[in-house]
């Protein structure tokens, strides 16, 4: 058996949304070079909704292969929606993660919480809306 | 296209290694230690191949004893040298930070028992001295492990040196030459090595079948008990097909050792500075005093297990020291102990070329892991506060 599953091959191999927003509303950078992983995401939020999403990462097969998944999962969805993202939501979306490489998605799923939490510091009258929702 | 470079893991079966071991799973497939004539026909083949394998390397057959593999070999002369110390007030080994993990575990573990390990740095060249080996040397010190090449980065010790600052003091000197033998000349008595470890599939021969030197008179302890084959010390039947494959896969490499080395020493060379030309790259390990197929690089900015699968992509067989292939959270510790921090260390690409390499291999090599580095660089977030400026370039 191969090490990854196709879709991740795939998602590794032509990596979706790669790139930066200049003018990004959120952005989220976790883990760090000395661990070997580090995902960045971008943020571009229009009316409650993520209207584009590019990342950048530096990690392993699975690393790459979860920013770009989690791209696609919240890509023109309401944020609050996107809020509610599980690492296990992007692991499944791959048709699954070898157990040692789970903790990429939990940085994919971080990165993009992250990236909100930015987005929410800089507006914070938009946290209030959507913990009203 | 598959190019394999991946030698310094395993290498290919040669075809003389195969046809050697055939008769001994078919025709010839007696226990050595029946009387029968089939029993005792494996038998002669198991001492053919022990006389052989001991004149290849300077020993005497009795000084060779058969194992599963390198790792059993090095497990036993270590243990071995740190009991016949024992018994003498003495329990301190000298060794360096980047030898195989079967060595390395093998003292940790006689640390939990007692022993004082102190281990050598190995520079930023990878390469320890006889001098720093001397000076480590203490009264109590029962054994000397330093490898003969290291097998991340091919750097080669200075070996007869050591041994000979070994010989001079009265401390046995170990030696894990499993990246060695076959490839470089070895000559026990010359290189004044007291136990030697070996494994036949690093030189052609078939997985799980190795050797151990041990010096006439030096008391070996058993890891396996059981029957009285190797002389009571290595229980088991004994790997007939195996071991006479590896006699003739080591006959073969030592013959044609000289010639095959120059040549690949050259192919090494053009590799090297191919991947040279790579910005923020730099070789591991000496660059002239290393085994001939082996390169090791770290390129900075990207991880070596995306490295290793877009170049699996286009055919072609590597590792890396990455975490992510190490299978910890730490980088390869052989590059954390030539200095290498781990930011750039899990950025590293092991290419170790066997005989069979061509030119257009090499070339190939070449032009894809550049292309490679490129790609994974164009959206690494540490590359990009690299080149902006952000971050300070290591490399």
């Amino acid at each position: 058996m191969a090490l990854y599953s196709e879709k991740v091959m795939d998602h590794f191999r032509n990596p979706r949304n790669v790139g930066v927003i200049e003018d990004a509303d959120g952005i989220g950078e976790v883990g760090n070079a000395k661990c070997g992983d580090i995902m960045k995401i971008y943020l571009k939020i229009d009316n409650d909704t993520v209207t584009d999403v590019k990342f950048e990462t530096f990690g392993c097969g699975s690393a790459i292969a979860s920013s770009s998944m989690a791209t696609e999962l919240i890509k023109g969805k309401p944020v609050a929606e996107v809020m509610q993202l599980t690492n296990k939501a992007v692991a499944e979306a791959l048709d699954g993660l070898p157990d040692y490489k789970m903790h990429c998605s939990v940085l994919a799923e971080e990165a993009i919480k992250n990236a909100l939490e930015d987005y929410y510091s800089k507006h914070p009258e938009k946290r209030k809306d959507s913990e009203n929702e | 296209m598959t190019i394999y470079a991946d030698n310094a893991a395993t290498t290919k079966m040669s075809k003389t290694a195969v046809d050697a071991m055939l008769p001994y799973l078919t025709e010839c497939y007696g226990n050595p230690s029946s009387l029968y004539t089939a029993g005792q026909k494996a038998k002669e083949a198991l001492e053919k191949a022990r006389e052989e394998i001991a004149a290849l390397i300077g020993a005497q057959p009795r000084e060779i004893l058969f194992t599963s593999g390198g790792s059993e070999a090095d497990n036993q002369a270590i243990r071995s040298a740190a009991e016949n110390g024992k018994r003498k007030g003495k329990t301190h080994i000298v060794s360096t930070a980047f030898e195989h993990h079967a060595v390395l575990h093998t003292l940790k573990k006689l640390e939990r028992e007692g022993f004082e390990v102190t281990l050598l740095d190995v520079h930023e060249n990878g390469i320890v001295t006889a001098e720093e080996v001397g000076a480590a040397i203490r009264d109590d010190t029962c054994l000397v492990t330093v490898m003969t090449a290291n097998n991340e980065i091919g750097t080669i010790q200075p070996i007869r040196e050591i041994g000979a600052v070994c010989r001079a003091r009265g401390v046995p000197f170990h030696t894990d030459a499993v990246q060695a033998v076959g490839h470089l000349p070895i000559d026990v008595g010359a290189d004044n090595i007291d136990l030697l470890s070996a494994s036949a599939h690093k030189f052609h021969g078939p997985k799980g079948v190795g050797f151990l030197y041990a010096k006439r008179g030096f008391p070996l302890s058993t890891l396996i008990e059981g029957g009285a084959q190797e002389r009571g010390k290595r229980a088991g039947t004994e790997n007939v097909a195996g071991v006479a494959a590896m006699a003739a896969a080591l006959k073969e490499s030592v013959s044609h050792m000289e010639e095959n080395a120059e040549r690949m020493r050259a192919l090494r060379d053009k590799l090297i500075a191919g991947l040279s030309e790579i910005p923020h790259s730099a070789l591991n390990g000496d660059a002239r005093c290393r085994l001939p197929g082996n390169v090791n690089f770290c390129f900075e900015g990207i991880e070596g297990e995306s490295l290793l699968l877009l170049l699996d992509d286009r055919g072609i067989c590597a590792s890396s020291g990455s975490a992510c292939t190490s299978g910890s959270l730490d980088p390869s510790h052989v590059l954390l102990a030539i200095g290498r921090v781990h930011d750039v260390a899990h950025g590293s690409l092991r290419l170790s070329i066997g005989e069979d390499t061509t030119d257009e291999e090499i070339d190939y090599m070449i032009q894809n892991v550049k292309e490679v580095v490129e790609k994974l660089r164009s959206f690494s977030p540490v590359w990009r506060d690299l080149v902006a400026g952000k971050a300070k370039f290591i490399l």
